[in-house]
């Protein structure tokens, strides 16, 4: 009997047929970044750039809240964090691999700082405290001209140059761009994977049966947002010198809305949930501008159509038709679902 | 976990079908309008579209630029500037030959890097000082800056409403930071105290705290750098609690807007206009009643720019005799346009190398509900 | 004094704003468990539906403003709950908010798209006459919104305590199954929560749009400022919404003139935190105890 078992073991063997097809196609996905960029305009490519670092920060809001199942509403807060971090150091002669790497630590301390007292309380919380935090930093860069050059911003961002590979131009910066996705989605994969991952994903699912178990609830959760925001702070960290210019408004609370969307559209709590939303939100409006002053309209009505229709998100959709085509064993129905609140 | 490859893989895919339109065609010459169509820089952006569209049927309906027909592409920025300066690679990727574009100053500073760094001359109609501080020698502005408005108020607090204390009110964002930080400048210089100082939020409603501070404070006259709906607010508001100060403002507190939408309040304000659609000038006046006719509504400052941006592009390249952007760009720096001699230039405008605007300009008020010409300042 | 007093009494009005769309914000989260995350539109749109009313439609004032409280009721009412929120409820919150923050964009598109971009003004409810009081300058809406917001929390907790009605929608909001067994139609119940808020939002509409100018964008601030000023008073009480509002419209006032003006806007946040570390359940509201 196929069906029965628990359902790690299902997982297990459905992932032994998967094992041979996952490198090839993982290849194929490389491959396919690889080649995205090659005879498209300047315009496609920074498109891209834009695409691939919001997919990082995406990705981190994923682990905070697709599998730890916080809700952040700080990412933008963190990106901006890293951004005039690296912005500063940048403009102060300090190469971008030494200013980059600051500012993801910097993010990774103020998740921790923010996190620890915020998750001592029941609840929502941590959305709250991350809500003022960002509403705070904005107000903080704004009014803070002499630290952050205010609403003016700081300007002429310096792009990276690394020994023969100047990253001026768009299409060198979108490879850039891709080693720096591509290392951290790697990264990202190592956590998942790892205990830690595992301890996130019992909590987000039970959370009292993982206390139960042992499993230091408060201790993982503050450690899956601060890794989540340091992802942010890293994709702040690239939108300096893809943009050249930064400032306040960039990263507003409305942002850190907009990079939710792209988790929860894409799929929460599913690996590449986040790059898809990304994709959606940032690519979606292109396709959609021939409509005009519409577009906006469209683009919500559909978004909401998926949250009723499908609410694990696009890839919620994608595996609900494959299973209309090839139906497998029936899984449990309490795992179906990526992300609980 | 392969299905989710799968989708991923196609999603990728149908993202690298992006098409970008291909340059225009031999015959017509291509100048986007990258423009703020929707967001909070909508009604701005809209106006700017309309003027400078309007411009354009007229230009070809007399036969074009040169003999080519001009080709004008809608790009919305949505008042975002990440999103602005996507749109103005876009724009220079689709072989433009000048940019009609953007209009808010947080955009403009940003899109206007890209524009540079290609070489294409750049028409903007935003007005924070910083942009033609950045010697970008192809950025222009289609009106005057604050660096150049502002000061034109001093003198008017001086010398006609003798003020010894002022205070400002001022919307805490870069357009509002740059008039506010002109101005401190001015107030100094002219050895006049602010009293009060006195920031906003864009989009604020509850104007009580600011105008009760700048009751107390004492202040003989207040200079207000507010956009058109705040502004109807803060005249609401001052009216209400009884603030007798004349308040006197630049480009938007005496605009037809802010005038129906704060009623009996607006009376008396003063304002110091760049480009005024009420300015008893008959050019303008043709102007407002083209637009009126076209588009069935009123427009502001906004469409002035749009439309004498396009023209200026016309005028400037028939002196040159060809389509080169570097030599576009190199004409207008010291440029005059009379006037008499450009009639739809409206007034007679110069550029300086770094793209400012030099015109003449108006004092106006509101009287009995209209916005009402009461002086003129030389161009500076 | 004139002027702490001046700042005072503007905050109490402005609060009491804020007030109206707590109230409703923390019915709907009390019936539906649903975070409304399209509150601030919710108060936005009514003021359109009565400018159609009076511009397209040439309806005289009176009946513009009844067709605008009629078409919200239905719209952002009865449409919102059997559209959005009915088919989502069981797949849990989050979809639900994201649902309702598309829903928050859409509604302010179609504003702009569909009306205009520009602000409106909005004819006032009650005569312009001002008041002096000790030196300060009150108006009679200044009052008219205190007062009416006092009377919807008086009359709404009559209603919900002394009618059966009333009690039945408690029921169901403490406990829909116990309630369902109990012979409540708790689908019903749950739709009155939605009708009332609907029609809370367009009082608060109404009351705020001469002020505030109709425009698309009102319902940005005023949203976050809603749930914050329900969650500052107390979730699970009427009267808390109330005390949370006014509580944020006068410090928010008293901030910006006294203590600072650039970092007015981070003030209903801090309460928030604040409030949260120290009396989690709200100023006003009921310790609900740890569920298991």
């Amino acid at each position: 009997m196929a069906a029965a078992g628990p359902s790690w073991r299902r997982r297990g063997e459905e992932g032994l047929r998967t094992r041979r097809l996952t490198p090839i196609l993982l290849l194929l996905g490389v491959a396919a970044l690889i080649a995205a960029p090659l005879g498209r305009t300047d315009y496609v490519i920074y498109v891209l750039s834009s695409w691939l670092t919001f997919s990082i920060a995406a990705m981190g809001l994923n682990l905070t809240l697709g599998y730890a199942g916080q809700i952040s509403l700080a990412q933008a807060s963190f990106m901006g964090i890293g951004a005039y971090t690296t912005a500063l150091m940048t403009l102060a002669g300090v190469p971008w691999l030494i200013a980059a790497p600051a500012g993801v630590a910097l993010c990774f301390v103020v998740g921790l700082a923010l996190g620890f007292p915020a998750l001592r309380v029941q609840g929502h919380f941590l959305a709250f405290v991350t809500l003022a935090f960002n509403t705070l930093f904005f107000l903080v860069a704004r009014n803070e001209e002499w630290l952050t050059g205010g609403s003016y911003g700081l300007s002429n961002l310096p792009r990276p140059a690394f020994w023969a590979f100047d990253t001026a131009r768009n299409l060198p910066f979108y490879y850039f761009t891709l080693i720096v996705f591509l290392a951290s989605a790697a990264l990202m994969w190592g956590v998942v994977r790892s205990p830690w991952g595992r301890a996130f994903r019992g909590l987000r699912e039970n959370p009292i049966r993982a206390e139960s178990l042992g499993v230091d609830t408060r201790r993982i959760t503050l450690l899956a947002f601060a890794i989540g925001s340091a992802y942010g702070g890293l994709a702040g960290a690239l939108i300096s010198p893809l943009v050249q210019y930064i400032e306040p408004s960039s990263f507003a609370f409305s942002q850190s809305l907009r990079v939710l969307l792209m988790v929860v559209v894409g799929g929460a709590g599913l690996f590449l949930g986040p790059i898809l939303g990304a994709a959606v939100v940032i690519l979606l409006p292109e396709f959609l501008r021939f409509t005009e002053g519409y577009y906006l309209m469209i683009y919500a009505a559909a978004v909401i159509a998926l949250m009723v229709y499908c609410p694990t998100g696009l890839i919620g959709v994608g595996r609900r038709l494959s299973d209309r085509f090839s139906p497998k064993r029936e899984a449990r129905a309490d795992m179906k679902l990526g992300a609980r609140s | 976990m392969n299905r989710s490859r799968f989708l991923a893989a196609s999603a990728l895919a149908a993202a690298l079908s992006l098409n970008v339109a291909v340059a225009s065609a031999a015959d017509t010459v291509n100048i986007p309008c990258v423009c703020e169509l929707s967001g909070a820089g909508a009604v701005a952006g809209t106006n700017f579209h309309d003027g400078a569209h309007m411009a354009i049927d007229e230009i070809n309906a007399a036969g074009g630029i040169l003999g080519k027909k001009i080709e004008m592409a809608d790009m919305d920025t949505q008042t975002d500037p990440m999103t602005s300066r996507g749109l103005i690679q876009k724009a220079i990727d689709s072989g433009a030959y000048a940019i009609m574009g953007t209009i808010y100053s947080g955009s403009t500073i940003v899109n206007m890097m890209v524009a540079e760094k290609a070489g294409v001359p750049q028409f903007t109609g935003a007005e924070a000082p910083n942009i033609t501080e950045k010697h970008n020698p192809f950025i222009f502005r289609t009106s005057s800056g604050a660096e150049k408005g502002v000061p034109a108020l001093t003198s008017y607090f001086k010398d006609q409403l003798k003020a010894g204390k002022i205070a400002i009110s001022w919307v805490n964002n870069d357009f509002g930071k740059g008039g506010h930080d002109v101005f401190l400048a001015q107030m100094k210089k002219a050895g006049i105290e602010v009293a009060a100082d006195v920031p906003s939020e864009q989009g604020q409603a509850d104007f009580s705290a600011d105008v009760s501070k700048i009751k107390q404070s004492g202040a003989q006259a207040v200079f207000v750098y507010l956009n058109e709906e705040e502004g109807a607010r803060f005249l609401k508001e001052a009216r209400k609690q009884g603030l007798t100060a004349p308040l006197v403002g630049e480009v938007t507190l005496t605009g037809q807007k802010v005038i129906d939408l704060a009623g009996g309040a607006a009376e008396g304000a003063i304002a110091h206009v760049g480009l005024a659609t009420s300015a008893p000038v008959p050019s303008i006046e043709d102007f407002v009643t083209k637009f009126k006719k076209r588009y069935g509504r009123d427009t502001d400052h906004n469409g002035i720019k749009g439309y004498i941006g396009v023209y200026a592009i016309k005028y400037a390249t028939e002196l040159n005799g060809k389509f080169d952007r570097k030599a576009l760009a190199d004409k207008l720096h010291g440029l005059t346009l009379d006037a008499a001699k450009y009639p739809n230039m409206l007034l007679t405008t110069s550029w300086d190398a770094n793209g400012e605007l030099s015109r003449e300009s108006f004092i106006t008020e509101v009287k009995d509900g209209k916005q009402v010409v009461t002086g003129t300042v030389p161009a500076n | 004094m004139a002027q702490f007093l001046q700042v005072l009494l503007s905050g109490l009005s402005t609060g009491a704003i804020y007030a109206l769309a707590a109230i409703g914000f923390t019915l709907v989260w009390q019936a539906a468990r649903t975070v409304n995350f399209a509150q601030g539109e919710f108060v936005m749109l009514p003021a359109f539906f009565v400018l159609i009313g009076v511009h397209w439609l040439h309806m005289p004032r009176w009946l513009a403003l009844v067709f605008g409280l009629i078409v919200a009721v239905v719209v952002l009412g009865l449409l919102f709950k059997k559209v959005v929120v009915e088919p989502m409820l069981p797949n849990g919150g989050l979809p639900l908010i994201i649902a309702t923050m598309a829903l928050s964009i859409l509604l302010k598109e179609g504003a702009k798209q569909f009306y205009g971009a520009e602000a409106q003004p909005f004819p006032s409810l009650f005569p312009q006459t001002t008041l002096h009081v000790e030196g300060a300058v009150v108006s009679v809406q200044d009052l008219m919104n205190l007062i009416v917001s006092l009377a919807v929390v008086v009359g709404l907790t009559l209603f919900l305590n002394r009618t059966r009605t009333g009690r039945r929608m408690q029921a169901t909001a403490q406990n829909p199954r116990v309630a369902e067994i109990l012979g409540v139609n708790t689908r019903r119940m749950v739709l009155y929560a939605f009708l009332v808020n609907a029609a809370l939002a367009a009082l608060a509409s109404f009351l705020i749009s001469p002020i505030y100018l109709a425009k698309f964008s009102n319902g940005e601030t005023l949203g976050l400022v809603a749930f914050i000023a329900a969650i500052v008073g107390g979730f699970n009480q009427i009267r808390g919404a109330l005390a949370g509002g006014l509580l944020i419209g006068v410090l928010d006032n008293l901030t910006a003139t006294y203590v600072t003006t650039e970092y007015r806007a981070a003030l209903p946040l801090v309460l928030l935190i604040a409030i949260i570390l120290w009396r989690p359940q709200g100023l006003l509201g009921v310790d609900e105890g740890r569920k298991v």
